[in-house]
């Protein structure tokens, strides 16, 4: 099931009925599942903050002798777990459609943004402010503020691809291996560097690395929505353009190619995609793994490899699954939090080795 | 399909930044923790004293050593002297506090030590109507006084503060002159942990070098602050007579480990197989029971020369 992802259906077949119906039948879950998740992350929390009765109180006017409460609580609602909710969203759905994209460019459904040197690249970016943001890059973190890590970590992907895309398309035609290999030399290459960072840090420095590698979305603040929101919005509706494109390149590009599809332009558009996505993913919530990997696995299972499916339904589930992760994060260890990354890992690595065990034997990777 | 031109504003960042720039602007995540640390912020006195959320070990210490505890509704993960503290609730690692968190066990005022973070986390605080009121921290005697007045001044406690800052700075005084008149000064080492045979050492700037200065030692690392990997030959360089180790701090180290370390078998501290270990919190604190380790450190560098 899950390695018909190799020979997606492109053209029409007597199961193609029952499998776009059913596919539907199974957004529409996803959506109802998102909507839940949602609820349940702005209602639960470390406080006793109601959300409900905050939401009340905005629909029907404050209780006079509660306005004290009111106010902490609307601000706990708003402030705090609104934006976390708009955040985890986000990157959920920015790391599990890059997933389904990457995974259809490299015919791999094993592929993940983190293969190509994107996540990388970001952490390069995201650690130099950490550690140069007082002394090098001082101008820079004075004028943006609490801005600049967000941004550092973006423009240290996309640099990250913009270099490759350099080194792998030689005539306009970019190999999609050369990419693999010269993604993999590039994160090496970045993780060098982000050593030489790490060694140059001092201990508080080292502390807020340690946890930042950790991925959380505690940091989310509207000001952040707002530098990393509207690069990964584009970046998603972007994506679905790339489906019927995915499809056919599933047969080889020699074969897209005489299909119609400009291949070279479908490759292009899908990494600068992914890498605006997960760049600016990693920028705001620090390393989470798995939701990449483990959300499109998912959805083969469930919609099949159809990309006019799995990239809409790879966004519902990586959003609710994100916001799910964070809620047991919130809450576990309550008035403490744990990173996400932890949470994700710990769901996500036991998922992804039943995964190869199930495939054994029949993929060979 | 989309063409790439489609996708030029994901490119061009410009427009998004002027859009999303606001226009207070802090400074970056980490570098807060570097600047010296200022007074408090708005008033430094706690209208409502009545629920207090205390983050940082030597703050929590504090707080008893006032007897104020019967105030405090939440400590941080590193507050954990006297055992009394471990029965509060743990906010968690005072550099990954999660301000919902915080807010959930209903304080009436947040009383931090400096450092404590992530920044976004101290920003949604400081939003709230909860007083918060960071505490500055310097590694020496003065930086212990000047803790116990902040604190005492935001309970409401100055004079019960002053007390116990004169008691505290006639023994961080006496435990400082223990070591005054001794001539031949210990060189040591402070080594946070061993992985993979690299030494990782405190140098200048860190809580390890002002202890070793207050017991009358010198540190024997010069030439990087904060804590770094050492290689072999700046181990064998730095000839440290005393090792000083924290006693409680992940995984113990025996000493077989650190003296099979052909860099630190070969120093003075190696061949006489010098090594001391003392309990973190305690040591590095910088609180009420500093004097007290002080004197604990000087005995265990200098034995019989310290005078009482």
């Amino acid at each position: 099931m899950v390695d018909q992802s190799i020979a997606g259906p492109v053209t029409a077949s007597a199961s193609e009925g029952d499998r776009s119906g059913r596919a539907r039948i199974v957004i529409l879950l996803l959506c109802l599942g998102l909507a839940a998740a949602v609820f349940l992350s702005l209602t639960s929390g470390a406080s006793d903050a109601s959300a409900v009765n905050v939401i009340g109180d905005w629909l029907f006017g404050t209780v006079p002798d509660n306005a004290a409460l009111s106010a902490r609580d609307s601000l706990i609602v708003y402030d705090i777990r609104l934006p976390r909710i708009i955040l985890g969203m986000l990157v959920g759905a920015a790391l599990a459609v890059s997933g389904a994209v990457m995974q259809g460019l490299f015919r791999n459904p094993l592929a993940d943004p983190g293969l190509i040197g994107v996540s990388a690249g970001s952490s390069l970016g995201a650690v130099a402010v950490i550690v140069l943001g007082a002394t090098m890059l001082a101008p820079v973190t004075a004028l943006l503020g609490t801005l600049a890590l967000p941004l550092a970590a973006f423009c240290g992907g996309l640099a990250t691809t913009l270099v490759l895309y350099q080194v792998a398309t030689r005539r306009g035609q970019t190999s999609v291996a050369t990419m693999l290999l010269a993604g993999i030399a590039l994160a090496a290459l970045a993780m060098a560097l982000t050593g030489i960072l790490i060694f140059m840090a001092d201990d508080r420095q080292l502390r807020d690395l340690t946890f930042w590698q950790l991925g959380s979305l505690g940091g989310a603040t509207w000001a952040k929505i707002a530098s990393v929101g509207p690069i990964i919005v584009l970046a998603l509706a972007a994506m679905p353009f790339l489906a019927r494109g995915l499809n056919a390149l599933a047969l080889g590009e020699a074969t897209a190619g005489h299909l119609g599809i400009p291949v070279q332009r479908l490759k292009y558009t899908a990494i600068i995609g992914v890498s605006a996505a997960v760049g600016a993913s990693v920028a705001v919530s620090g390393g989470i793994g798995f939701v990449g990997i483990v959300v499109p696995h998912l959805l083969r299972l469930a919609v099949g490899p159809d990309n006019r499916y799995l990239l809409p339904a790879s966004a519902l589930l990586g959003a609710s699954l994100l916001l799910l992760a964070d809620a047991v994060a919130r809450t576990i260890v309550a008035p403490a939090e744990l990173p996400i990354g932890i949470v994700t890992a710990i769901a996500g690595a036991p998922f992804f080795l039943w995964i190869l065990l199930r495939k054994r034997g029949v993929v060979d990777l | 399909m989309v063409s790439f031109s489609r996708l030029a504003p994901v490119l061009s960042l410009a427009p998004v930044l002027r859009s999303a720039m606001g226009p207070a602007i802090g400074l970056s995540l980490a570098f807060v923790a570097l600047q010296p640390a200022g007074a408090a912020e708005g008033t430094a006195v706690f209208a409502d004293r009545s629920k207090i959320a205390a983050i940082g070990g030597s703050i929590t210490e504090i707080v008893y050593a006032l007897g104020e505890e019967k105030h405090l509704v939440a400590r941080d993960s590193t507050s954990r002297y006297p055992k009394a503290a471990l029965e509060l609730p743990d906010v968690g690692y005072m550099r990954a506090l999660s301000p919902e968190g915080v807010l959930s066990v209903n304080p009436t005022g947040i009383l931090a030590l400096h450092g404590s973070g992530p920044k976004e986390a101290v920003d949604v605080l400081k939003k709230t109507s909860v007083p918060f009121i960071e505490v500055p921290e310097h590694y020496s005697h003065e930086g212990i006084l000047e803790k116990v007045r902040i604190v005492g001044k935001a309970l409401g406690v100055d004079a019960k503060a002053e007390v116990l800052a004169r008691e505290l700075d006639a023994k961080l005084t006496a435990a400082e002159k223990q070591t005054a008149s001794i001539k031949e000064r210990k060189r040591i080492l402070f080594v946070l942990s061993i992985q993979g045979g690299k030494i990782l050492a405190a140098g200048s700037d860190t809580a390890a070098d002002g202890m070793v200065k207050l017991a009358g030692g010198v540190n024997a690392v010069e030439g990087f602050s904060g804590y770094k990997q050492m290689s072999d030959e700046a181990v064998i360089t730095a000839r440290p007579d005393v090792i000083l180790m924290m006693s409680n701090a992940g995984p113990p180290v025996s000493d077989a480990e650190l003296f099979g370390n052909p860099s630190v078998a070969s120093t003075p501290a190696g061949t006489a197989r010098k090594l001391i270990r003392i309990d973190g919190a305690y040591l590095l604190g910088f609180g009420p029971r500093t004097a007290d380790a002080i004197h604990d450190l000087a005995v265990s560098l200098y034995g019989g020369q310290v005078t009482d």
